[in-house]
């Protein structure tokens, strides 16, 4: 968090405190302004730390803010306005990095941490479903107890092993 | 003098952690009694020389003494005393102080309450702490040493960086770094088990505190980082993805993955070598968290590169400690085997897949965060990657879990069975469809993902409420036996209903203010109104202010709605002369279910400022929500399992406090 402040003190530093979008950028259609503004929320401030254009109040955001609403009232789509600052700036502008081999692992990553743990998990439950099967019931009986009874009772006997435990080690202290 | 003495008891320090961890380890394998007793006595004689070391550079900031270095960099004499105190961590070789005196304190915790630990498992814990500790205290001395004089003293400091000047961030550090290091003993205790190849139900009992303690820190920490970035900032938001916010979530992520394995290792002796793993995982990601925040590597991979005395000391650390453990993990994991049979409708299954999703979601956080510096460093490619991207993917596999939150609690160990749990859960299920419902028919704008969002954090809510209503059997049995098992219930029942149902109102809130929240701007002169928001919003007045070391603009903002005054606020833009930083003080008007935020601009040349207004509804529940969170976990601490197991305190409770067995 201190590193983050410091990042943001100076940028706080370097501009005025108007921060993001102003009231004059404004579109009057507040359709065409709400879809600039999910635009401009995609939009690395390429001078910044890890701020969209809309949140940033460096003038290259303010440039790139009212480059964005300008080729929106000239009529481009959603997209052909990104591809337009993509086109210019690289994709290092895009927050949320386009699908290429470079970011597969960024990506697919997560579903395949999903995808093995899920996969470690079935194995663990199979495996310790069969040991139930096969084992029978080693631990404390099933029927006739209800579940805080069951616990109640695993933890008198770890109370009593805990206790056990205990002894020989305060015999040791008592002699330094 | 006093600087001198600190400098002095911060090598003793190093020396005795050194000393305290080859004791503990020698000591433990050959069974030396003397040894491991000594450990202990290490562990407090550090404890007190970091104490001292902490108090003299506290004293160095209080009386101003810009004969040290990291006073004049990070202090003035004009600066309040609250800041003065909290300047000795607001800096890098303070911070680092408090991290090592964080460290030496679990180091006289484990000491003093880990009497009935077995004499050798307990010299082993405090000899990894101490190993951790010596680290620690190398690199402060090598590298980032507070207690450097300067030669030629001026006559005032530069001034602690202004954003830090705050209640809210003055205690954020202390906090995390209790949760951060606090892992450090999970991850002791893992080592340890490790070493001696036995993890069992007792291993499990022990851990579970100290994960609690960690996690209940960390929670706090975080959402009060969150909180001074909502009304510091003044940008409306309160979580921005910055990588400093996702180096706190991870271990946050790991920590609560870590918190409810321990429960399945410590009722059922199952899942013990991944508990373990989680364990050093956690601490790791701790590591890794201070790596990334100190190291400068966040900024540009090149300004590590450019000054790497520090960052590669860190990164020696960090191979040291998670190397080391893990091919410790890798060698002796195969020991820890053994598990009890359990069914596929079980709460060990329900266990198994909060973790594999709180794993998945403290990857992507991980993905997320390092995958710029990566794909920098190998193939020197520049991208990007921001709250688009983990809005993406990190909420869903959140909403995935909690979906899956409230059926835990509502399964047995072993073999359970669905009926049940659909039988005690569907009144919840039902209020979750109700709320999202009556959502959609009130409010305007209801997106099909907002709905489902809402659905969820009411369906964790109500699902928490479900868990306690069927454990006291509130809908069958009568009064006097449902007032005989709330007495019963253990605490840490009612802990873990209550942190369910945190987690629940801090979803709501996040939903809430992700889909909900209005941001307007104008440009406004004293005098004039606006309509923002749905309020109209007066600029009254525009008045200098001076505080103690700084000057600030103040404006008076009446927002009324239908001719009444709802809010009168007071937005603040100060100068801090001696940086020359500015800041801005965002001023809320909460009214329990919603804030009304306001930021004040800088004037124009008409005369003009710009007025930003946000409406954030249910912002306080995200506030609330880790609060209650937290108190869930204190709850939970408090159980008397844990007092049991713990013989100083349970000495300490009253005699009011019997079993009730």
């Amino acid at each position: 968090m201190i590193r983050l402040a410091a990042a943001f003190a100076f940028f706080v530093a370097l501009g005025s405190i108007a921060l993001a979008f102003e009231p004059n950028e404004v579109l009057e259609d507040p359709t065409l302004e709400a879809r600039a503004r999910a635009i401009t929320q995609e939009l690395r401030c390429l001078v910044c730390q890890n701020e969209s254009i809309d949140a940033s109040n460096a003038p290259l955001a303010k440039d790139l803010r009212q480059l964005v609403r300008a080729r929106l009232l000239a009529g481009d789509t959603d997209q052909e306005a990104i591809d337009y600052v993509v086109a210019r700036y690289g994709t290092y502008v895009l927050l949320r990095p386009p699908i290429s081999p470079l970011t597969y692992l960024l990506w697919f990553g997560p579903l395949v941490v999903l995808a093995i743990g899920g996969a470690i998990a079935w194995r663990e439950i199979v495996r310790a479903r069969g040991s139930g099967a096969a084992g029978g019931t080693p631990r404390a009986p099933e029927s006739g107890l209800t579940q805080e009874e069951e616990l109640r009772l695993v933890e008198r006997r770890q109370a009593n092993r805990e206790a056990e435990s205990t002894a020989p080690h305060e015999r040791g202290a008592a002699s330094p | 003098m006093i600087a001198e003495l600190g400098h002095f008891a911060l090598l003793l320090a190093g020396a005795l952690a050194a000393a305290g961890s080859l004791l503990g380890l020698i000591g433990a394998g050959r069974g030396h009694a003397g040894m491991m007793a000594a450990t202990g006595r290490a562990a407090y004689a550090q404890f007190a020389c970091v104490a001292v070391a902490f108090a003299a550079l506290t004293h160095a900031y209080v009386t101003s003494d810009f004969s040290l270095a990291n006073v004049v960099a990070n202090s003035h004499s004009a600066k309040p005393l609250l800041y003065k105190i909290t300047g000795v961590w607001g800096n890098h070789e303070g911070s680092m102080l408090l991290w090592v005196l964080v460290l030496s304190f679990f180091g006289i915790l484990i000491a003093r309450f880990g009497g009935n630990l077995a004499p050798r498992f307990q010299a082993r814990v405090l000899a990894v702490q101490a190993l951790i500790g010596a680290l620690f205290f190398a690199f402060i001395i090598f590298t980032s040493n507070p207690f450097l004089r300067v030669i030629d003293p001026p006559l005032d400091g530069e001034d602690l960086n202004p954003l830090l000047q705050d209640p809210g961030l003055a205690f954020h550090p202390p906090l995390l770094y209790l949760g951060y290091v606090g892992l450090s003993v999970t991850f002791a205790f893992a080592v340890a088990a490790l070493i001696e190849g036995r993890v069992d139900a007792v291993w499990g009992r022990w851990v579970r505190p100290w994960t609690l303690v960690s996690w209940i820190a960390l929670t706090m920490g975080i959402a009060l980082g969150s909180w001074w970035a909502y009304y510091e900032l003044g940008w409306g938001g309160w979580w921005f993805w910055d990588p400093v916010e996702n180096a706190s979530l991870m271990p946050w992520l790991a920590a609560t993955a870590l918190l409810h394995s321990a429960i399945v290792v410590e009722r059922r002796e199952t899942l013990k070598s991944w508990t373990v793993l989680l364990a050093l995982v956690a601490f790791s990601l701790s590591l890794l968290g201070t790596f990334l925040v100190r190291s400068g590597v966040l900024t540009s991979v090149h300004a590590f590169a450019n000054d790497p005395a520090r960052g590669v000391f860190i990164l020696a650390i960090l191979c040291a400690t998670i190397g080391g453990s893990l091919v410790l993990f890798a060698w002796r994991a195969p020991v820890l085997k053994g598990s009890n049979p359990f069914q596929m409708v079980s709460r060990e299954s329900a266990l198994l897949i909060n973790n594999v999703l709180l794993t998945t979601g403290a990857a992507t956080v991980f993905l997320g965060t390092l995958y710029p510096l990566a794909i920098d460093l190998l193939t020197g490619e520049k991208i990007s990657v921001g709250p688009p991207f983990f809005e993406r993917v990190f909420v869903p596999v959140m909403a995935l879990l909690l979906v899956v939150v409230p059926f835990g609690p509502r399964l047995y160990w072993k073999r359970a069975e669905w009926e049940r749990a659909v039988r005690d859960l569907w009144p919840a299920a039902l209020i979750a469809i109700l709320v999202a419902l009556s959502v959609a028919a009130f409010v305007s704008r209801a997106p099909v993902l907002a709905l489902l969002g809402v659905a969820l954090g009411a369906w964790a809510i109500a699902g928490a409420a479900a868990d306690l209503a069927a454990r006291i059997e509130l809908r069958t049995a009568d009064w006097r036996r449902v007032m005989a098992r709330a007495r019963i219930l253990p605490r840490s029942a009612w802990g873990g209903a209550l942190a369910h149902g945190g987690l629940g109102v801090l979803v709501l809130g996040a939903v809430t203010m992700s889909v909900w929240q209005i941001e307007d701007a104008a440009t406004l002169k004293p005098g004039e109104t606006t309509e923002i928001a749905g309020f109209a919003v007066t600029l009254r007045e525009v008045a200098p202010v001076q505080g103690p070391n700084y000057s600030a603009v103040r404006a008076t903002i009446e927002a009324s709605r239908e001719g009444t005054v709802v809010a009168t606020l007071h937005p603040e833009r100060r100068t801090y002369p001696v940086t020359g930083m500015a800041t801005t003080e965002a001023a809320i008007w909460t009214s329990g279910i919603g804030d009304l935020y306001a930021v004040i601009g800088e004037p124009n040349e008409e005369g003009g400022y710009i007025v930003r207004v946000f409406d954030n509804p249910l912002a306080p529940f995200l506030w609330a929500g880790a609060l209650i969170m937290a108190l869930g976990g204190l709850l939970s601490l408090s159980d008397r399992r844990f007092r049991i197991a713990v013989p100083g305190l349970r000495r300490a409770a009253p005699p009011a406090a019997a079993p009730a067995e």
